[in-house]
């Protein structure tokens, strides 16, 4: 390989941890380190004697910038080609802390190393050969997986599940193309009688597994991306408790996050193994009429724009228009409806709401629940799941397209293919299937990376972020 | 030692006059370099030693694209076929394609008077023993000329090699071989080694023909007659479809049958093809009846066709039987056919073994990448069929001629032209065969129809200098009067009542239930064009190839803008250059087998490394990836 400059970078994210990983990777890594890095005998720094040191071992020292020490530090020594990147590679493992981090950061930047691009380590790695570009790809999934089993899907996905169906139905397509071009150069041995209508059955076919294939697209997303929430009830019904036993339970990890379609904030809410994203907490929080609040208009907006609609009623108070009010934004969307303080005496019936649910023709699941007992959001986490994962949550056998780019990629093949039942309804000649045959068997091919094309190659690599 | 003698000098020196020779000559000639063509005998220019007729499935466009570029097949087959028909007009019209039958001493007779009547350009009969060549400033070679057995030196700037299947050829049939080139001309045996001596990696490859059977003692009335359209369409873009009209000759359809295939079977052991005899590889797409009885084992019969070889002999042409069985079982196995009972064999048939270049040691205007001025084309090139071998033919001579006059090459990309996919194949893709052109070859054979060659092509052989400036008028005239129709077609609007309806209706077409133009009208499948002429007054009146561009454009006008899509993704990586320096061996991550292969064939962009056999995508990815990186280093 030809000779790379040296570069480096924070590996371990820009949060405060417990402990921070500084890597450095390229012909002069261990130069550039010895720059910075020194080891104490009899109380004064001394040089670090790596040259004599053996590959993949650990040592103890201090980073300083000049005579300033600036962290007390573990440095691990790996040679190539035996590392991440095949090259030299120091990894500084220093104290937390965004300040420190920086610092060292910044004096090994002042060593003579320079600052990798998002997605370099990764890059050189592929560059090397240590790892492909669905490996590569599959890297970029795993660092942005926000829970286990979103970690569990993308580890799915570099074993190549996905990558089995989508070759057998390549291979199927490919077929039929090589048939209709086999007949076209040798109408004497192969006969194309019948074979527009054993094409219309296939593609048919293919297309329902590509249908399927999809579904798990939007599964994918739920699992990777999290369930976009929003919580509905009139005032005093109990959202903010139930937000509240959905931030207290124990397994709950709360972080804020920038709304991105208004000012309001989405807060990410781990309920067991479901990620839920949700809307407008503050409103909830600030115990105001949330519907009067944001308006009716926004409401329905964020209904709209919701995944999930948890709709909190009192049941031991009687509906009125508000909640008639609510009840009109379920139509056509996943809801369930929460008939809080079920342990007081009810007003409002299980049944009742059944029953206007109905007369509204919304397809919403009711629960009784009651914010004293802990384990209604049990029953709320069990009843999300079977309305989005079909009660499903393990991925030992099954396996979700998560990426945005394979989504796209199986919708295009899928309109090629029925580009290909149209040709044969009008009646075309063989030879025209194979244009849009050949498009379904190059989406596909995207993929599993059995296409190449230019834009995708740098696309992968730009996903990544600084410091992979 | 044979005494040297020094003859006059010339720019190009064409090695061989058969339809690569021919076309390559009369390029360099016309293009005004100063040629001479070696031959083995001048009765044999532009010989048809195998099949009696020039086109047939993608070899039509061949022809047509040829003819385009300023060729001289499409013109001369224009004037000796003796029957004519459009193919697979069943099908699309991607896969029409056209076919002569030829009359085959007319055709060599035609050639050889339009070759002796040009310009700058020498016939000369002998045998080409030498590729005389110098060292070059740069580390490579620099041809200088050619010598010939006789001692004769030709100094020439270029040499194009048009070999065919004469380099140390060997014919075969049984337990017989003989050391003749076809028909039993004389083989070179000469130049292999002189080629090797410069460097230049050969391959041996084997073809064959049928036998010719005497027409008195064929049975007509037992097989199916054959006969030629009525409506003709010309090869060259200069003929009008009156231009050509003639009387035609029908040509006859038998089968074989079991006592046929057992007659194989019982004999297969004496085929030099099964017994080892035969060393060099036969092409898969052309294969003898021995090939065919045994991969087709459950066929029961196979097609024949019994085409006439002129009209001053009585020679039939058996084609779909090559065969090289000895000539006692070729006897009886004709005989079990209907209508050939008594069938007397004029000429039987045999398989020829010969050498010629591994192509991927040429760039893709077919000169050499190690020998400066040296181009090769044809069969020469490892390809099978006159056509191909024209249509190499035009690209080196235009492409030797342009080298002297300091120009770049002319290369029709995979998108242009079935020649430039006939090209690309052959200089990228590993063939262990004769290449025979295909329909499937062609990404984009929706846009690389026979009947756009001229619109695809003309403009480029009018550049190179091919073309005139009259039928380069005619050309622009006609595109004029596509476009022009295209867009009156779009504003012609129907309502939805009256006429139209009771015409859709009784037409099986659904009635209209909004506006709509002609355009959509042409669109649906079960109308055309010409249907619609009652409908359609102010109609002008066109000549019928633009009217069918017309009606292609719009009736499938989805399908080309798709694979005008195809087109558009192809030419990115065909765009991506590979830097020269680019040194494979030091990219790791590139498989060992990808990195032997680029290093050897050393692809100038993209698109073409990823048509290497043995280059995988993944390989594709790393050199995209470090391509990138490879630019930002330089800066």
């Amino acid at each position: 390989m030809k000779e790379r400059d040296t570069i480096t970078a924070i590996a371990s994210g820009m949060t405060a941890s417990g402990i921070s990983v500084i890597r450095i990777s390229g012909s002069e890594a261990f130069s550039v380190a010895k720059r910075v890095f020194k080891q104490k005998k009899n109380g004064t720094f001394s040089e670090w004697r790596c040259e004599e040191a053996e590959s993949h071992t650990v040592h103890y020292g201090y980073i300083v910038d000049g005579e300033e020490v600036i962290d007390e530090v573990l440095v691990l020594l790996l040679r190539a080609p035996r590392t991440f990147t095949a090259e030299n590679t120091v990894e500084i493992q220093c104290h937390g802390g965004i300040l420190v981090t920086r610092k060292v950061l910044q004096a090994v930047l002042a060593a003579g190393a320079r600052l990798a691009e998002p997605g370099e380590f990764t890059k050189r790695a592929f560059l090397s050969g240590r790892i492909d570009l669905s490996q590569a790809e599959a890297v970029a999934d795993v660092i942005a997986a926000k829970n286990r089993l979103s970690l569990k899907n993308s580890i799915n996905h570099l074993q190549g599940r996905v990558s089995q169906s989508i070759r057998a139905l390549r291979e199927k397509i490919l077929d039929e193309v090589s048939f209709i071009e086999a007949a076209l150069d040798d109408p004497e041995h192969m006969d194309l009688t019948g074979f527009s209508e054993r094409l219309m059955e296939e593609s048919q076919e293919n297309i329902r597994e590509i249908d399927k294939l999809l579904s798990t697209a939007e599964k994918g997303k739920y699992l990777s991306q999290g369930i976009r929430t929003v919580i509905l009830g009139k005032p005093n019904v109990g959202k903010s408790s139930l937000l509240n036993a959905f931030l207290g339970t124990e397994r709950a990890i709360v972080t804020d996050i920038a709304g991105t379609t208004r000012d309001a904030l989405t807060e990410e809410v781990q309920l067991g193994e479901i990620t839920l994203q949700l809307v407008d907490t503050a409103g909830i929080r600030d115990a105001v009429d949330q519907v009067e609040q944001i308006g009716v208009n926004l409401a329905k907006k964020e209904a709209a724009n919701a995944d999930l609609i948890l709709f909190v009623v009192d049941s031991s108070a009687p509906l009125n228009e508000n909640d008639y009010e609510i009840l009109s934004l379920l139509q056509d969307k996943k809801a369930i409806v929460l008939l809080n303080k079920s342990d007081l005496e009810t007003v409002v019936s299980l049944e009742d709401i059944t029953a206007l649910l109905q007369a509204n023709s919304c397809d919403a699941k009711v629960l009784a629940i009651s914010m004293k007992r802990p384990e209604s959001t049990d029953s709320i986490e069990q009843e999300i799941k079977n309305m989005f994962f079909r009660g499903n949550l393990e991925v030992n056998d099954e396996v979700f397209i998560t990426a945005e780019r394979h989504r796209e990629a199986l919708q295009s093949a899928g309109q090629s293919l029925a580009e290909v039942i149209r040709s044969i309804e009008a009646g075309m000649p063989e030879d025209f299937f194979s244009i849009d045959l050949l498009n379904a068997y190059r989406e596909l091919g995207f993929i599993v990376g059995e296409e190449m094309d230019e834009d995708l190659v740098n696309n992968i690599f730009r996903k990544f972020c600084m410091g992979k | 030692m044979v005494p040297e003698f020094i003859n006059e000098a010339y720019d190009v020196a064409v090695i061989g006059a058969g339809h690569a020779g021919c076309e390559a000559a009369l390029a360099c000639a016309r293009l005004g370099q100063k040629t001479i063509v070696f031959m083995v005998s001048t009765d044999t220019i532009a010989m048809m030693p195998c099949n009696p007729n020039i086109g047939g499935t993608s070899k039509g466009h061949l022809v047509r694209e040829l003819d385009a570029l300023g060729g001289e097949m499409g013109v001369n087959i224009d004037k000796t076929f003796i029957q004519s028909k459009m193919l697979n007009e069943s099908k699309g019209p991607a896969v029409h394609s056209l076919r002569a039958q030829a009359d085959k001493q007319k055709y060599s007779a035609e050639m050889r008077r339009t070759m002796e009547n040009t310009d700058n350009l020498t016939l000369k009969q002998a045998e080409v023993a030498d590729l005389l060549w110098e060292d070059a400033s740069d580390g490579k070679k620099q041809v200088t000329g050619v010598k010939t057995v006789s001692g004769g030196i030709y100094p020439a700037k270029c040499v194009i090699l048009c070999s065919g299947v004469y380099l140390n050829a060997r014919c075969i049939f049984g337990e017989v071989s003989q050391q003749t080139g076809p028909n039993g001309l004389p083989r070179a045996t000469h130049l292999s080694d002189s080629l090797i001596a410069a460097g230049l990696e050969l391959y041996r490859f084997k073809t064959g023909t049928p036998a010719r059977i005497d027409k008195r003692t064929i049975d007509f009335s037992k097989m199916e007659e054959q006969f030629g359209d009525e409506k003709l369409v010309p090869f060259s873009f200069t003929n009008r479809p009156e231009d050509i009209a003639r009387e035609q000759q029908s040509c006859w359809l038998a089968y074989t049958n079991a006592e046929t295939h057992k007659i194989i079977r019982d004999n297969i052991h004496r085929s030099p093809l099964f017994s080892g005899e035969i060393h060099g590889t036969g092409p898969r797409y052309c294969p003898s009846i021995e090939d065919k009885v045994v991969r087709f084992a459950d066929k029961e019969r196979h097609q024949i066709f019994i085409e006439p070889e002129g009209d001053y002999t009585n020679e039939m042409y058996l084609s779909g039987m090559s065969s090289s069985l000895p000539e006692e079982v070729q006897i009886k196995m004709y005989r079990t056919i209907p209508g050939m009972e008594h069938a007397n064999v004029v000429r039987n048939a045999y398989a020829i073994e010969y050498d010629c270049l591994n192509p991927m040691q040429l760039y893709h205007s077919l000169e050499s990448k190690e020998i400066h001025g040296f181009f090769s084309a044809g069969q020469a090139n490892g390809s099978s069929g006159y056509e191909e071998a024209a249509a190499q033919g035009i690209i080196a001579g235009i492409n030797a001629a342009r080298k002297l006059q300091g120009k770049e090459p002319v290369i029709p990309d995979r998108s242009q032209a079935y020649i430039g996919v006939l090209i690309d194949d052959l200089v990228t893709k590993e063939t262990h065969e004769p290449y025979r052109m295909m329909t499937s070859r062609a990404e984009y054979r929706l846009l690389l129809r026979q009947d756009n060659a001229d619109l695809r092509l003309t403009e480029i052989g009018y550049e190179v200098g091919l073309i005139s400036e009259d039928r380069y008028q005619k050309f622009l005239q006609k595109k004029q009067l596509i476009e022009k129709e295209q867009e009156r077609v779009c504003s012609v609007a129907f309502g939805a009542s009256g006429k139209i309806q009771d015409f859709l209706k009784e037409h099986n077409s659904q009635e209209l239930r909004t506006g709509t133009s002609l355009e959509e009208l042409i669109r649906r499948p079960e109308l055309s064009y010409e249907m619609l002429a009652p409908m359609d007054p102010n109609r002008p009146d066109l000549p019928q190839d633009v009217v069918e561009q017309v009606e292609i454009n719009i009736k499938y006008a989805g399908y080309l803008q798709r694979q005008e899509q195809q087109v558009a993704h192809f030419k990115k990586l065909e765009n991506r250059r590979i830097p020269d320096e680019v040194d494979y061996n030091q990219i790791t991550s590139l498989r060992l087998e990808a990195r032997q292969k680029l290093s050897q064939i050393r692809p100038v962009n993209v698109g073409q490394a990823s048509r290497i056999s043995g280059v995988s995508p993944a390989d594709i990815s790393v050199l995209l990836v470090y391509l990138e990186s490879f630019q930002k280093q330089k800066g």
